[in-house]
C-alpha cells in the first residue's frame, strides 16, 4: 500500500473489476459474476440469469435519484457498540464430531483437490 | 542511471492471546491437525463470531507505543474470496476503520542517523489456516487450527530506502511488540512475517515507480535478501527497456528469488464491507488511558535512560535495549555488580553473547545468570581477580561450576596483592634473566613487558597486574 | 385438544387431563394425517418428540416446569439442531446435521418445549411463496392451489392446519408476517436483536430475526418470552431484560395512538385487503384507540435497498458452502476451482444463485459505492421516518400484503414481481423495529392480515394490541376446511 496514509483508508478500489455497464447485464457479464461467486450455473441458464439479474438492477437504480447527501450509511439497525469477551479458551477438542459431517478428510485434515502453488 | 528504492512493509504479527479473536478455541502452536479449530474457527453454518478483549487492549498498546492515533471507532469487515484454508469465504479484517493509524517509529541507520518510518495503519485480523501438500494422493489436507488467530497488520508509510533499513525497522517493530508483551515474535512458527511493497524510480524524481508486493517473507535475513533480489530485478526489467507489472511475487528462500504468484483472486475484487456480524468497536478515552498506564518501558526511553544511567554509548545502549530480555538481564548484572554500568555492558556485550551466539542460544536460556556475574564482576572491581582470570572463572560459571566466589577459592584463582609476596617473585624473575636486565637498562624499555609476562606466569596469572608494574619499575631503575 | 390454547393446553397437563406424550401423540397423528396436503414437514422427529414429551411429564409431576413444559411446536428448519438434520430447504445442506443446538432450540429444549420436527422454507429463507424449496413448495391449506407465503411457509401453514400449536419462523424481509398473514395465523417479529441468531443460518444477518408462529397473540406470547434473551455468543444479541409478555395482554387500549402510513394504502393495495384491514382498524376505534394518518415518506424505498443490502450480505454469508467442511460435494472435482462452482452450482437453487450473484455485484469493486453504500444511506432515511413517526404515534398499523395468497407458479419466474409482494413488511426489517401479522379478515375465503409495527423493543405493546382486538373478533380462530 504505497499510498498517503489517509488515502489509504479512506479510498475504494478505483477500477471496476466487471467490465459491465449498470442496468443491463449480457451474458458475459453474467459469467463474469458467476465465476466470481465460485457459482456454477449452465450456459443455458445465462440468458435467463442476465435477464432476471437485469430487471432486479433496474428494479434497484431507482435508489440513484434518492438525494442522500450528507447522510451517514447505516450498516446496521443496532446504535449499539460491540461486546467484547474475555481471553479464555473456552472451546474443546471435537474434530472427531466436527469431521464426521464433512464430505472428505483424511489424518485429521480436511482434503479437497490439489491446490496449485504458485 | 541512478536509482531509488521505495520500500514498505506490511507486517503480520500474531497477537499473543490465549484464545482466538473470535472464538474461545486455544491459540497454543503444534498442536494435531483441526484439534484447535472449533466451530466458528470452521465457518459451520449458524455460528457468530464475538470479539476477543484481550485484542483490543494488545493493539491499542501498539498504538499508543508508535505515536499512533488509537481509533475510539473502529469497524471489522469482510475481505471476500474463496480458499480452502479461508472457511467462512471471507476473512474479518478491517478496512475504513482499522484501530490504530498514523504513528511512526524512529529507526538507527549506519551513519549514526535515524528515519522516521510512518505507520500508516494497524489493523486488526483473523489469521487463514494451513494448506499441506503432501502425501494426501494429489490432494491438499487443510488444518484449520490456525484459523482465528489474531493478526495485527502493520502497514508503513513508503519509507525505507533500502533493504538494510527495511530490516532495521522489522527488528525495530520485533522487538516493540515483545517488549509490549503482545506478540512472541516467534518467526519459525510465523508469529511474525512481512510482505514487502518494493519499486524503484529515478533518483530526484518525486513520483513512485510500479511496486511489486513480495509475500511470505519470514526471517530478517529474508527480507534484505527478498528486497535485494527484487531491487536488481526491477533495475533489469527497467534498463533493459521493459516495465515493472504491478504483481505479487513469493519469496522462494531456496533459490534466494522471488517468482509472479500471477493473480491469486482475479483482479483482487475482495468486496469488502462491513461485517453485519459485528457492531463497531468504540473504545473510550478513559480505557485509552488504563491501556497506556500498562505499558512498560520502551526501547527508545530505555535506551535515553542507559546512556545517562550508565554511561554508555548510544551504541552500546541501542544494542543491550534490543530486545527486553537482554536489557533486563543487563540491568540485573548491574544491579548485582554493585551499579558497574560499563564493565556490565561489556562483558554482557562481549564475552557473554559471544559464547551464547557460538552455541546458538538467547539470552533466556543463559547459562550464567545475571546474579553469578555481576558477583564475579565484583570480584574484578574489589581486585580480587584480574580481568584476565575473570575469563576463567566465566568459563567455570558457564559450565555451570558454582558461582564466582566457589570458583576462585576451589581453583586457587585469587590475586595476590600482598606486594611483599609479589616482590619476591619480581626479584626471582630479574635474577633468572640478567641479559634482559642488562638490555632493559641500556635503553629497551618495551622488556618490561616481558619481565610482566614471566611473572604472571610464575604466579599462574594471579599477581594483581597494578603491583607487578610498580614494583618491576621500581627494582629495575634502582 | 387442537382447538385449546398454550395457557389451556398447560391447564389441563398440570391437571392431568391428558399427558404431554398424549398431546405430542395427537398432534403427530395430525401431521401424519395431514400433511401429505401441505409439505409442511421436512423432518418429522417422532420418537424424540415422544421421549421429550415423556421428560417434559415428569418435569410437569416435580413441578418445576415451565408454560411451555410439554407443548409440542414444529421448528423451522434454519434452526440448528443437535442431531437431527438442518437443510434451510437446500440441497446443499441435505446431509447437513448441525453438532450443536441454536441458542432458541436450546431455549425451547430447556423451557420442556416438544419438537415434533423441523418445517419447511424457502431455500435459505430465500422467497416470498416457499416455491424456492429444494423439497418442493408448501401448499396453503385455505386452498391447496395457492402459495403459503414465504419463507417460513411450512411453519405458517403447519400452525394454520392445527399440525403444531406453535412454530417457530425467522422474518428478513417479512418471512414471518407474510406467511403468518396469507395462512391466516398471528406471527411476531421481534425487534432486532431481541432472539438470538446464534445456530440460526444466516440469510442477511442484519435484517434476520427470529419469532414464534402460533393461532393467537396469547400463545404467541409465551413462544417469544421463552425464544427471547441475550446471548453471548451474538454479537448483536442486546443485554436487556425479557418481558413477561403475558403479564401486559389485558391492558386497556383506551387512548392507544395509532398511525396509518398514507403510503401502506395507496396503489398497489388489493382492495378486498384494504377493506378488511380498515375495518379492522375500525374496531381499534370501539375499542378506545385513536387513530391518525402519518407519512413514510421513503417508503417506496424499502424494497430496492433491501434487495441491495440483503443480497449483499447473503452472497458473503453463503460462501461457506463450499464443499469443504460440510454440506454438498459435487461428484469427482477435476480440481479445486471445479469442486467450487460445481458443489455451489449443483447445491444452490436458482433464487438463491440470483441472489448471491446481484449482492456479489453491488459489492464488486467500482459499484459498492453506487449500490451498497447508497442502500445503506436509504436504510438510514427509512429508519429515521419510522423514529419520527413513533414520537407522535405508540403503534403503526395497514395491510401485511398487498393481496391474499396467490397462486402457486403465479410468480415464481418473475422475480421482481415476487419482490413486491413484501413491499410492506420489508422496512420494518431494515430499521430493525418489532412487528406482527394478525388475522383480520377473510377476502374471498382467503385470509387478510393486519400488521402491527412497534418502536424497538415494545413487543408487548404489539401483543397486547394484537391480544385485545382477537378478544372482540374470531378471525384468529378461524380453521382451514379438510384439517378437522
Amino acid at each position: 500500500m504505497q499510498l498517503g496514509g489517509q488515502l489509504c483508508y479512506l479510498s475504494r478500489l478505483p477500477q471496476p473489476s466487471i467490465e459491465i455497464s449498470t442496468m443491463s447485464l449480457d451474458t458475459e457479464a453474467v459469467r463474469k459474476i458467476a465465476h466470481l461467486a465460485r457459482l456454477g450455473v449452465e450456459e443455458s441458464e445465462n440468458e435467463l440469469y442476465a435477464r432476471n439479474l437485469s430487471d432486479i438492477l433496474s428494479f434497484i437504480e431507482q435508489l440513484n435519484a434518492v438525494d442522500t447527501r450528507g447522510i451517514e450509511p447505516m450498516a446496521h439497525p443496532l446504535d449499539a457498540s460491540q461486546r467484547l469477551r474475555a481471553d479464555e479458551v473456552s472451546e474443546t477438542d471435537r474434530h472427531e464430531q466436527f469431521q464426521r459431517i464433512a464430505p472428505k478428510v483424511g489424518a485429521g485434515l480436511y482434503l479437497v483437490p490439489k491446490v496449485i502453488e504458485y | 542511471m541512478k536509482w531509488e528504492v521505495v520500500i514498505g512493509l506490511e507486517i503480520h504479527a500474531q497477537l499473543a492471546t490465549k484464545s482466538k479473536i473470535f472464538s474461545g478455541a486455544s491459540t497454543a502452536y503444534g498442536a494435531a491437525p483441526n484439534t484447535q479449530a472449533c466451530a466458528v474457527d470452521l465457518g459451520l453454518p449458524g455460528v457468530l463470531p464475538v470479539l476477543n478483549a484481550g485484542v483490543v487492549s494488545m493493539a491499542a498498546k501498539f498504538g499508543l507505543a508508535t505515536h499512533s492515533a488509537v481509533a475510539k471507532r473502529s469497524v471489522f469487515a469482510r475481505k471476500n474470496y474463496f480458499y480452502p484454508d479461508l472457511p467462512k469465504g471471507y476473512q474479518i479484517s478491517q478496512f475504513e476503520l482499522p484501530i490504530v493509524h498514523d504513528g511512526y517509529i524512529d529507526i538507527d541507520l549506519e551513519n549514526a542517523e535515524t528515519r522516521r518510518i510512518g505507520i500508516t495503519r494497524a489493523h486488526l485480523e483473523e489469521d487463514a489456516g494451513k494448506s499441506l501438500h503432501e502425501d494426501f494422493h494429489g490432494e491438499t489436507g487443510i488444518d484449520l487450527n490456525r484459523a482465528g488467530t489474531p493478526l495485527l497488520e502493520i502497514v508503513s508509510e513508503p519509507d525505507m530506502r533500502s533493504a538494510r533499513e527495511a530490516v532495521a525497522y522489522m527488528k525495530k517493530i520485533h522487538a516493540l511488540v515483545r517488549y509490549l508483551g503482545i506478540c512472541d515474535g516467534n518467526m519459525q512458527e510465523g508469529s511474525f512475517r512481512c510482505d514487502a511493497n518494493v519499486s524503484i524510480r529515478p533518483k530526484g524524481q518525486e513520483a513512485f515507480g510500479t511496486r511489486a508486493e513480495i509475500k511470505n517473507i519470514n526471517s530478517f535475513r529474508f527480507v534484505e535478501r527478498a528486497i535485494n533480489y527484487e531491487i536488481e530485478r526491477q533495475i533489469d526489467v527497467i534498463e533493459g527497456g521493459g516495465e515493472v507489472v504491478q504483481e505479487t511475487r513469493l519469496y522462494d528462500a531456496d533459490r534466494d528469488e522471488t517468482r509472479s504468484m500471477r493473480s491469486k483472486e482475479e483482479a483482487n475484487d475482495y468486496r469488502y464491507f462491513p461485517d453485519p456480524d459485528l457492531l463497531p468497536l468504540e473504545m473510550d478515552q478513559a480505557f485509552i488511558d488504563a491501556v497506556e498506564k500498562t505499558l512498560p518501558e520502551l526501547p527508545d526511553a530505555k535506551r535515553d535512560r542507559f546512556i545517562q544511567a550508565y554511561d554508555l554509548s548510544r551504541y552500546d545502549a541501542s544494542a543491550l535495549t534490543a530486545s527486553r530480555e537482554l536489557a533486563d538481564f543487563f540491568e540485573c548484572t548491574v544491579e548485582a555488580a554493585g551499579g558497574e554500568g560499563k564493565l556490565s555492558a561489556n562483558w554482557v556485550m562481549g564475552e557473554l553473547s559471544g559464547l551464547l551466539n557460538k552455541e546458538g542460544r538467547d539470552i533466556s536460556t543463559s547459562p550464567v545468570s545475571p546474579e553469578r556475574l555481576g558477583g564475579m564482576l565484583q570480584r574484578i572491581k574489589d581486585g580480587t581477580i584480574s580481568g584476565k582470570i575473570a575469563k576463567q572463572v566465566f568459563e567455570a560459571m558457564w559450565n555451570d561450576e558454582g558461582d564466582a566466589d566457589a570458583i576462585i577459592e576451589k581453583k586457587g584463582l585469587k590475586q595476590i596483592t600482598d606486594t611483599g609476596a609479589i616482590e619476591k617473585i619480581v626479584r626471582d624473575v630479574l635474577d633468572a634473566n640478567p641479559r634482559q636486565v642488562e638490555q632493559y637498562k641500556g635503553g629497551q624499555e618495551k622488556l618490561l613487558g616481558f619481565f610482566v609476562g614471566q611473572v604472571m606466569k610464575a604466579t599462574q596469572g594471579k599477581a594483581n597486574p597494578g603491583e607487578v608494574n610498580k614494583i618491576l619499575k621500581g627494582l629495575l631503575s634502582a | 385438544m387442537y382447538q385449546k390454547t398454550i395457557a389451556e393446553l398447560a391447564a389441563g397437563l398440570r391437571a392431568g387431563e391428558f399427558s404431554s406424550e398424549e398431546l405430542t401423540r395427537s398432534y403427530l397423528d395430525r401431521i401424519e394425517k395431514h400433511d401429505e396436503k401441505l409439505n409442511s414437514v421436512l423432518t418429522l422427529t417422532a420418537s424424540a418428540a415422544l421421549e421429550a414429551a415423556k421428560a417434559a411429564d415428569k418435569r410437569l409431576k416435580n413441578g418445576d416446569a415451565t408454560m411451555l413444559t410439554g407443548i409440542p411446536y414444529l421448528h423451522k428448519d434454519i434452526f440448528c439442531t443437535l442431531g437431527v438434520r438442518t437443510s434451510c430447504g437446500s440441497r446443499m445442506l441435505d446431509n447437513f446435521e448441525a453438532p450443536y443446538d441454536a441458542t432458541v432450540t436450546a431455549q425451547l429444549k430447556e423451557a420442556g418445549a416438544v419438537m415434533l420436527g423441523k418445517t419447511n422454507m424457502d431455500e435459505f429463507a430465500m422467497g416470498s411463496s416457499n416455491e424456492t424449496s429444494f423439497y418442493g413448495p408448501v401448499k396453503n391449506p385455505w386452498d391447496l392451489e395457492r402459495v403459503p407465503g414465504g419463507s417460513s411457509g411450512g411453519s405458517a401453514a403447519a400452525v394454520a392446519a392445527r399440525l403444531a400449536p406453535l412454530a417457530t419462523g425467522t422474518d428478513t424481509g417479512g418471512s414471518i408476517r407474510q406467511p403468518a398473514a396469507l395462512c391466516g395465523v398471528t406471527g411476531i417479529k421481534p425487534s432486532y436483536g431481541r432472539v438470538s441468531r446464534f445456530g440460526m443460518i444466516a440469510f442477511a444477518s442484519s435484517l434476520d430475526q427470529g419469532g414464534p408462529f402460533a393461532t393467537c397473540a396469547e400463545d404467541a406470547a409465551h413462544m417469544l418470552e421463552a425464544m427471547s434473551g441475550f446471548d453471548r455468543r451474538d454479537s448483536t444479541s442486546i443485554d436487556r431484560p425479557v418481558d413477561h409478555y403475558a403479564e401486559g395482554l389485558a391492558e386497556d387500549l383506551c387512548g392507544l395512538k395509532i398511525g396509518l402510513p398514507r403510503e401502506y394504502f395507496g396503489e398497489g393495495l388489493d382492495a378486498r385487503v384494504g377493506a378488511a384491514v380498515e375495518a379492522a382498524i375500525e374496531e381499534y376505534r370501539t375499542l378506545g384507540a385513536e387513530v391518525r394518518e402519518i407519512s413514510l415518506p421513503n417508503a417506496s424505498l424499502a424494497v430496492p435497498a433491501y434487495y441491495v443490502v440483503a443480497p449483499a450480505e447473503c452472497s458473503s454469508n453463503l460462501s461457506r458452502m463450499d464443499g469443504v467442511r460440510f454440506g454438498y460435494r459435487c461428484d469427482n472435482p477435476r480440481d479445486l476451482e471445479d469442486l467450487y462452482t460445481r458443489s455451489r452450482g449443483e447445491g444452490f437453487g436458482a433464487e438463491v444463485k440470483r441472489r448471491i450473484m446481484v449482492g456479489t455485484y453491488a459489492l464488486s469493486a467500482g459499484y459498492y459505492d453506487a449500490y451498497y453504500l447508497k442502500a445503506q444511506q436509504v436504510r438510514r432515511m427509512i429508519r429515521d421516518d419510522f423514529v419520527r413517526a413513533f414520537e407522535d404515534v405508540d403503534i403503526i398499523m395497514g395491510p401485511v400484503t398487498p393481496t391474499t395468497a396467490f397462486k402457486l407458479g403465479e410468480k415464481a419466474d418473475d422475480p421482481v414481481t415476487m419482490y413486491l409482494s413484501d413491499t410492506y413488511t420489508i422496512a420494518v426489517n431494515l430499521a430493525g423495529l418489532p412487528a406482527m401479522s394478525v388475522p383480520a379478515g377473510m377476502a374471498e375465503g382467503l385470509p387478510v392480515g393486519l400488521q402491527l409495527i412497534g418502536n424497538y423493543f415494545d413487543e408487548g405493546r404489539l401483543l397486547n394490541a394484537a391480544h385485545k382486538f382477537q378478544q372482540v373478533t374470531d378471525w384468529h380462530t378461524r380453521m382451514p376446511a379438510g384439517f378437522e
